[in-house]
């Protein structure tokens, strides 16, 4: 076994000391030599040193990557034992708090302009959007492409609730949520015989029509020309505004902060960051209970799961309900931070928009999620410098995505419940 | 017999368009016995039993359940999900797991019902109060405990479609036992097994009857299955009962003989329906 590593360490270095010759050969040209202007024209000089950097340089570098190869890939074939087979969900679990910690704090750091927090707002939407809709397609495998209806309803919920009878933010979201999911079991009831394709139709059809009713039915919904002037949430009744109209406090007075425009948008970012995470944490609780298990089991094997005395009606309306009153949260926080919506905002590519994170994260993976929502909202949003090939290098890096991993960006799936019997240190016992 | 049987069929007819898959079958199943149904391809054993678990409607007749308990159920006017829930459980000729989920989720799945009250639909669970905890706790030894019985407790957080094909068979039937069934209805568990395996398949179902009196409703066509392990065999030949009675009396029923091996030769087909019991 030692000699074995010392073999492999002499090849590294072989190899890696083969890669720095090349480099230094590469470098040679390309770095030995600099053109300096001066006065008596143009003039070369050598720079044999940084040569030599160059070649150290990859030498290092080379050695470092081949070593952290071999103990990954001397990792793996202890992964399948079952005591270590928490490992890599641990390292899942700690990369997901990582990436918690690096949104609360995101704010705060010095690259982070009221642009910069727009856009992670905005993904923000999406992550949870696609969280929300992967309790309908990743866990209970029902294909619904009008799931933007869902978020129509909530956004127009909270706009309309709060400009009719002056409720506030905080009283609309759970009634948005409630209303929401009232939608996605009248969406269900129909549905429930139909599955793959045939679902999948329905729901877009759906999805239609409740963009068709919020263009139509002007007199409640303001028509194509949409709500405008929605109330702006408040900090637990402290307006964010300059100067409060009633003689109220504002917020900056209350903390005793000069009024930035800047303290909004962060409020907006941490509010959709907690509602994002609620979800999620959500999910991951309800996947380890009966419902969440039904949910998967309907999605393996309906017929089977019919006979185990599983309702399919039931499992299939809890999980659109569940679904759509995500979708209805994140629709009242839409309508919140645009202060205005209109019909326009809620097309059918929405719904593809989202489907395609569920899908291209890797369907039921949570952490897939957040990776391809940053791809797909975040990408054409950094993309804007290509102008009219924005979409086109949208369209080719999708492409690529799936041609380079067909099944998603993360498509593991943790079991919800372990027996955890080392069957080695058990036999070795007896 | 003093006993009211377990499951009664009673006149059962099932029409597909022009062709009666079952025509006016009557059998009935006693508590804590074996009861095989056998018959040539196509007899119309699989429809029975898709009638019996609620997968069709039957056209004419009765279809009566009774628990120990004394409660009965009428199954023709069932749906499939609660005709599982009074305790009938079936497993599948072309086995139907929950392939991408781990073996042990399988089980869990199965006892959704209990686990969803104890978790008062989610609400219990959701805030992990011990009541829920104490029946999942449970739950889990429910699966350890059959998991055990069929030798695959090794295999417990691995895929259940990653398992080879004779495992696969002995997940369905610790699936169908966790989803606590009275009767469990077994259609080919022996279908693909070797030799070596389907004797480890008698040793289970008679251990299910024996130890946890079960009664079990068995489709087979390995004769070394059903004449070793069946107290009576019902015989099917297009939809119509043509006998029925014990192991011995079946296995030298000339009219078995003719329909279900439908070899014209007396002699060959009773050496096969006596060899192939004798070699188990």
């Amino acid at each position: 076994m030692e000699s074995d590593a010392k073999i492999s360490i002499a090849a590294l270095v072989r190899d890696a000391a083969a890669a720095a010759l090349v480099a230094g050969l590469l470098a040679f040209p390309l770095l030995g030599f600099r053109l300096v202007d001066s006065a008596r024209g143009l003039t070369l000089d050598t720079r044999l040193l940084w040569v030599v950097y160059a070649a150290a340089a990859v030498f290092c570098g080379r050695l470092l990557f081949s070593l952290a190869r071999i103990s990954l890939s001397m990792r793996r074939p202890a992964a399948t034992r079952p005591v270590k087979i928490e490992a890599p969900g641990r390292t899942r679990y700690l990369f997901g708090v990582a990436l918690i910690a690096a949104a609360i704090v995101m704010p705060w750091l010095p690259f982070a302009d009221r642009n910069i927090i727009d856009k992670a707002t905005l993904i923000l939407i999406y992550v949870m959007l696609g969280w929300g809709l992967n309790i309908v397609v990743g866990l209970a495998g029902l294909l619904d492409l009008g799931y933007v209806a869902f978020y129509a309803v909530g956004a127009y919920s909270y706009a309309l609730l709060s400009q009719n009878f002056g409720l506030s933010f905080w009283l609309c979201l759970p009634l948005a949520g409630l209303l929401a999911a009232t939608f996605g079991v009248a969406l269900g009831f129909p549905v429930l015989r139909l599955r793959g394709d045939y679902l999948a139709i329905v729901t877009l059809g759906f999805g239609e029509i409740v963009r068709e009713v919020l263009i139509n039915w002007g007199g409640v919904t303001g028509g194509p020309n949409g709500l405008s002037g929605i109330q702006r949430p408040s900090f637990f009744g402290l307006p964010m505004v300059p100067a409060a109209t009633d003689g109220g406090t504002t917020f900056a007075q209350f903390f005793g902060l000069a009024f930035s425009p800047n303290q909004r948008i962060v409020f907006l970012y941490y509010l959709i960051l907690a509602l994002a995470l609620a979800t999620n944490l959500f999910t991951l609780r309800i996947r380890r209970l009966p419902i969440g298990r039904a949910w998967e089991a309907l999605r393996e094997d309906e017929i089977a799961a019919r006979s185990l005395g599983i309702n399919p009606t039931m499992v299939k309306l809890s999980a659109f309900a569940i679904g759509a009153c995500f979708a209805g949260f994140a629709g009242s926080f839409f309508a919140t931070r645009q202060g205005f919506i209109s019909p326009e905002s809620f097309t059918f590519i929405e719904s593809a928009i989202i489907l395609a994170i569920v899908v291209l994260g890797g369907m039921g993976s949570q952490i897939g999620i957040v990776l391809a929502a940053f791809l797909l909202v975040g990408l054409p949003e950094w993309f804007r410098e290509l102008e009219q090939f924005r979409m086109l290098a949208f369209g080719a890096a999708m492409v690529l995505i799936m041609l380079w991993r067909p099944q998603g960006l993360l498509s593991h799936r943790d079991p919800t419940v372990r027996l955890g019997t080392p069957p080695r240190a058990k036999e070795a016992g007896a | 017999m003093t006993v009211p049987p377990v499951l009664s069929v009673e006149h059962l007819t099932i029409r597909f368009g022009g062709l009666v898959a079952v025509d006016d079958l009557s059998f009935e199943a006693a508590p804590g016995q074996i009861t095989a149904l056998i018959g040539p391809n196509g007899a119309g054993k699989t429809t029975v039993f898709n009638c019996i678990t609620g997968f069709y409607k039957p056209d004419v007749g009765r279809l009566t359940f009774r628990r120990e308990t004394g409660a009965s159920f009428l199954l023709e006017r069932m749906d499939g999900f609660r005709i599982a829930q009074a305790g009938v459980v079936r497993t599948f000729q072309n086995i139907r797991l929950f392939p991408g989920m781990s073996v042990v989720e399988n089980l869990m799945v199965a006892q959704h019902v209990k686990l969803m009250h104890a978790s008062l639909f989610s609400v219990a669970g959701f805030l992990r109060l011990p009541r829920f905890l104490h029946a999942e706790a449970q739950a889990i030894e429910r699966a350890r405990y059959w998991l055990e019985r069929t030798g695959l407790v090794d295999q417990a957080d691995l895929p259940a479609g990653s398992l080879p094909y004779g495992a696969q068979r002995r997940l369905e039937i610790a699936r169908a036992m966790c989803a606590g069934p009275s009767l469990l209805c077994l259609d080919e568990p022996a279908a693909g097994l070797n030799p070596r395996e389907s004797q480890g398949l008698n040793e289970l179902l008679l251990s299910i009857r024996d130890e946890h009196g079960i009664s079990i409703l068995l489709i087979e066509h390995d004769m070394s299955v059903v004449m070793q392990i069946s107290d009576r065999i019902v015989v099917l030949e297009q939809g119509r009962k043509i006998a029925a009675g014990p192991p011995d009396e079946v296995r030298v029923n000339p009219e078995v003989i003719r329909a279900y091996l439908g070899v014209e030769d007396e002699e060959t087909a009773v050496a096969v329906l006596q060899g192939e019991g004798a070699r188990a």
